[in-house]
C-alpha cells in the first residue's frame, strides 16, 4: 500500500458514489427502533421503480438524535426525516423525484444541529462504518501516511503536546505528555490499549464513535503507536456492545486485507496489529491498572500507581491507555494541525467534546460541542429544556463519580476545570439531565448502589464504605435517620474518598458531596424529628451552598 | 483429551482455545464462547477450561465469579433484561422493574420455578436516547412503560390457571 492506492481508493468511491443518498442511521438506538427494517424497504422500492443508478441507500453511523430514531438523512438536499417506519419507504423515495413525504421532518437548522462542532463525530452519520473505502474517501488514514512517511516519532509526540488534547476518558491528563513518558520509557516491547470500557451509566458517547466510525480510532491507535514505539495494540470494549465489537471486527479485518494494520505499513519499517478484548461487565475494568489485569485474563482488581502503566503496564511492559475518543482525535490533529485544533475551546480545554445527552430532556442523543460551551447552552438550547416544560433542577456529569450540577449553576462553561469547582468532573461525557420530580437523596443512594456492587473487593475502605454509606443513605430515604446519621455519613465520605485505592472508591462519595452541597435541605427534610418534636437541627449548609 | 461426556460443543470450545494457541491470558475470551456455547458455566466446564489452559481451578472460578457478565446457574427459557442505568433511573426504569417484579413473583436475577423465565438487571446498556429501555430474548425495546413491560412479559410467565 503506498499513497497513490489510497488516492484510487478513495477516487473509486467517490467517483461510484450516486446523485442522491438516503442515509439510514444503523446505530445501536436507532436499530433497536428497527432502522434496518426501514433500510431494507428503501432498498427494495428503489430497486422496484428502477432508480438503482441514481439513488443510494447507505447504512451509517450515529445521526445524533436518538430520541427522534430510526433517523434517515436524504442528500443532498440534507433533509432529515424521523421515527420513520418501513412503511415510509415509498414516500421518501418519491419525495427524491421532486414529490412531498407526508412523514415527520427534523429540522436541520435547530440549535441541536447548528451548535455542534464536530471533529470527533466528524464522519459520523455520513459515512458507511462497515466499509473502510466509505473512511478512505473522507481523507481517512491520510494522517496515518504523512505521519509514517513524513514525520518522526518525536514530531508526533510534539503535535499532540502542542494541540493540548486532554484524556478524554475522564481525569484529563495531557495526551501529548502521556506520550512523550511512554516514548521515553526504554523497552523493546510496548503496547498501546485504547479504553473502550464505556461504563457510566448514562454515557453512550464511545460506543457511537465505535459503531459510526471506528477506523478513526483505529488510526489514531496506529498514530500513537508510531509515536511511542509499540507494535501491537489492544482494544477493550464492553460485551454490552455487540455492535461496536462487530464493527471494529469488520474495521480491523478491513484494514488488515488492505494494509493499513500489520508489517510494513505504507512501506516503512512500522508495523503494527491490533486485537479485540472483550469485556465481562466489571465497571472497575474502565480504571487503566484494572483494565491491564483484565487483557491478562486476570480478575479486573487495580493495583497502586506508581508504577504507572507508561512504565510498567501490560506484562511489564510500557503501555500507553487513551479512551476511544481521545483516540479519534488523533488523525484530525495531524491532518489539519495541532494549531488548529488548540485555537478550538478554552484556555486549558482545547478541542470539543461529545457529550451524551439523556434522562429529563426533550432532544435525547449526541452532541459534540467545543470546550466552553455553557451548560445552559447544551441543555436549554441544544436539548430543548425538560419535556413537558418542566423545570430542570440538576445536570449530572461523570457518572457515579460526578456530581450533580444546580440550575443556579447552567451559565458555568463545561471544561474540566470549571466543572471539577462545582464538586463534579468532566467524566467521559455522560450528561444527565434531571427535573424537580427528582429528589436528590434518592439519585446519591442509586450512585451509592452502583459503587457498592462495583467494588472489586480488595481495599477495604472502598468495599465496606460504599456498604455503609449506601445504608446510611437508604436510611435517610427512609426517613429514619437522625442528623447524626447525616454527620456519619459526611465524616464516612471524607475517610472512603482519601483512603480508596482507586478512583472507583475515591469518587464514589462525589455524588452524595455535590448533592448535599447544592441540595442539603432535600437530605434534611428526610431526617427524624427529636423526641420533643422539633425537627433535627442540623450542621450549617456549606457556605456555598444555594 | 476429549470431554468424557461426547458433548461436541466441548470439541468447539477446545478449537476455539486452539485459536489463540492455549495462552491463559485468553481466559476471558474463552469463558466468554464457553458461556455462548453452554449457556452458562457450571462447574464441569470451569474444570474443563481450567485443564486447557494449564491453569488452576481457583483462578478460572476466581475470574469467571468475579464478572457479572458470567453466569453460574442456568438461566430461564426467555429473560428480561431491565436497564438500571441513570438515564433509565431518571425516566422511571425503577417502576418498570418493580412492576415486572410484581408480575412475576421473582426479584431481579431470579427464574421462576419453572424454568421459563429470568428477570435480570443491566447496568447500562449505553442505549441512553432510548430510555427507558428492556432487552427481551437479546432484543432492546425503547421507551418502555411497565404497563408495556408486563404485557410483554406475561405469556413467559406461569400462570396458575
Amino acid at each position: 500500500m503506498i499513497i497513490d492506492d489510497l488516492d484510487a481508493i478513495a477516487e473509486a468511491e467517490r467517483s461510484s458514489g450516486k446523485k442522491i443518498v438516503i442515509r439510514c442511521c444503523m446505530a445501536a438506538g436507532c436499530m433497536s427502533s428497527h432502522s434496518e427494517a426501514v433500510k431494507t424497504a428503501l432498498e427494495k422500492v428503489i430497486l422496484d421503480s428502477g432508480l438503482s443508478d441514481r439513488i443510494e441507500v447507505r447504512g451509517v453511523g450515529c445521526m445524533r438524535l436518538c430520541c427522534q430514531g430510526p433517523l434517515v438523512g436524504i442528500d443532498p438536499e440534507g433533509v432529515i426525516y424521523e421515527k420513520v417506519t418501513p412503511e415510509d419507504a415509498p414516500a421518501l423515495v418519491i419525495s427524491t423525484q421532486g414529490g412531498e413525504a407526508k412523514v415527520k421532518k427534523g429540522d436541520p437548522n435547530h440549535p441541536f444541529f447548528t451548535k455542534q462542532l464536530s471533529v470527533v463525530l466528524a464522519n459520523s452519520g455520513l459515512i458507511d462504518p462497515e466499509r473502510i473505502e466509505s473512511y478512505i474517501a473522507v481523507d481517512g488514514y491520510r494522517a496515518l501516511h504523512a505521519v509514517l512517511r513524513e514525520m518522526t516519532p518525536n514530531d508526533v509526540v510534539e503535535s499532540a503536546i502542542k494541540s493540548g488534547l486532554r484524556g478524554r476518558g475522564g481525569a484529563g491528563y495531557s495526551t501529548g505528555l502521556k506520550w512523550a513518558t511512554v516514548a521515553k520509557t526504554p523497552g523493546i516491547q510496548k503496547y498501546v490499549v485504547c479504553n473502550a470500557d464505556e461504563g457510566d451509566p448514562g454515557a453512550f458517547m464511545d460506543r457511537s464513535v465505535l459503531e459510526s466510525d471506528p477506523h478513526s480510532v483505529l488510526e489514531g491507535m496506529a498514530i500513537a503507536a508510531y509515536a511511542v514505539g509499540a507494535n501491537q495494540g489492544y482494544i477493550y470494549v464492553r460485551a454490552e456492545y455487540p455492535l461496536a465489537i462487530k464493527r471494529l471486527q469488520i474495521a480491523i479485518k478491513q484494514a488488515r486485507q488492505t494494509g493499513l494494520l500489520g508489517s510494513g505499513i505504507f512501506e516503512s519499517p512500522f508495523n503494527f496489529t491490533i486485537d479485540i478484548r472483550i469485556g465481562a461487565g466489571a465497571y472497575v475494568c474502565g480504571e487503566e491498572t484494572a483494565l491491564m489485569a483484565s487483557i491478562e485474563g486476570r480478575r479486573g482488581t487495580p493495583r497502586p500507581r506508581p508504577p504507572f502503566p507508561a512504565e510498567s503496564g501490560l506484562w511489564g511492559c510500557p503501555t500507553l491507555i487513551n479512551n476511544v475518543e481521545t483516540f479519534a482525535n488523533i488523525p484530525s490533529i495531524i491532518r489539519k494541525g495541532a494549531e488548529w485544533f488548540a485555537s478550538i475551546g478554552t484556555g486549558l480545554s482545547k478541542g470539543t467534546k461529545v457529550f451524551a445527552l439523556a434522562g429529563k430532556i426533550e432532544n435525547t442523543g449526541l452532541i459534540e460541542v467545543p470546550m466552553g460551551t455553557p451548560l445552559r447552552q447544551i441543555v436549554e438550547e441544544m436539548g430543548g429544556g425538560a419535556p413537558g416544560g418542566a423545570k430542570i433542577k440538576a445536570v449530572q456529569t461523570g457518572g457515579p463519580s460526578g456530581g450533580c450540577i444546580p440550575a443556579s449553576e447552567l451559565d458555568t462553561p463545561v471544561d474540566y476545570e470549571s466543572l471539577t469547582r462545582l464538586g463534579s468532573i468532566m467524566g467521559s461525557g455522560g450528561m444527565i439531565v434531571m427535573d424537580e420530580s427528582t429528589r436528590m437523596p434518592e439519585i446519591a443512594r442509586f450512585f451509592m448502589e452502583f459503587c457498592m456492587d462495583e467494588s472489586c473487593g480488595k481495599c477495604v475502605p472502598c468495599r465496606t464504605g460504599t456498604v455503609q454509606m449506601h445504608r446510611l443513605l437508604d436510611k435517610i430515604v427512609k426517613r429514619e435517620a437522625s442528623a447524626e446519621d447525616l454527620a456519619k455519613l459526611e465524616e464516612l465520605c471524607d475517610m472512603v474518598a482519601r483512603t480508596s485505592l482507586c478512583g472507583l472508591g475515591q469518587n464514589a462519595p462525589n455524588p452524595i458531596l455535590s448533592t448535599l452541597r447544592f441540595f442539603r435541605n432535600e437530605y434534611l427534610e428526610l431526617l427524624q424529628p427529636l423526641p420533643d418534636g422539633k425537627h433535627a437541627a442540623a450542621p450549617a449548609p456549606n457556605a456555598n451552598a444555594t | 483429551m476429549k470431554h468424557a461426556s461426547g458433548d461436541k460443543r466441548f470439541k468447539i470450545l477446545e478449537a476455539h482455545i486452539k485459536k489463540f494457541q492455549g495462552r491463559q491470558d485468553a481466559l476471558i475470551e474463552v469463558l466468554h464462547r464457553a458461556q455462548e456455547l453452554f449457556g452458562f458455566l457450571e462447574d464441569d466446564l470451569l474444570l474443563f477450561v481450567a485443564y486447557k489452559l494449564k491453569l488452576p481451578a481457583s483462578r478460572v472460578y476466581g475470574v469467571a465469579t468475579f464478572y457479572h457478565y458470567f453466569i453460574l446457574k442456568p438461566q430461564g427459557a426467555h429473560t428480561c433484561v431491565v436497564c438500571t442505568g441513570t438515564a433509565c433511573y431518571v425516566r422511571g426504569a425503577d417502576k418498570v422493574l418493580a412492576a415486572v417484579e410484581a408480575k412475576s413473583r421473582i426479584k431481579a436475577g431470579e427464574t421462576t420455578a419453572d424454568n421459563e423465565f429470568s428477570l435480570l438487571t443491566a447496568r447500562c446498556l449505553g442505549a441512553c436516547g432510548i430510555a427507558p429501555t428492556v432487552v427481551y430474548d437479546g432484543v432492546i425495546t425503547p421507551h418502555q412503560t411497565p404497563e408495556s413491560a408486563v404485557a410483554r412479559v406475561n405469556e413467559w410467565l406461569p400462570h396458575d390457571h
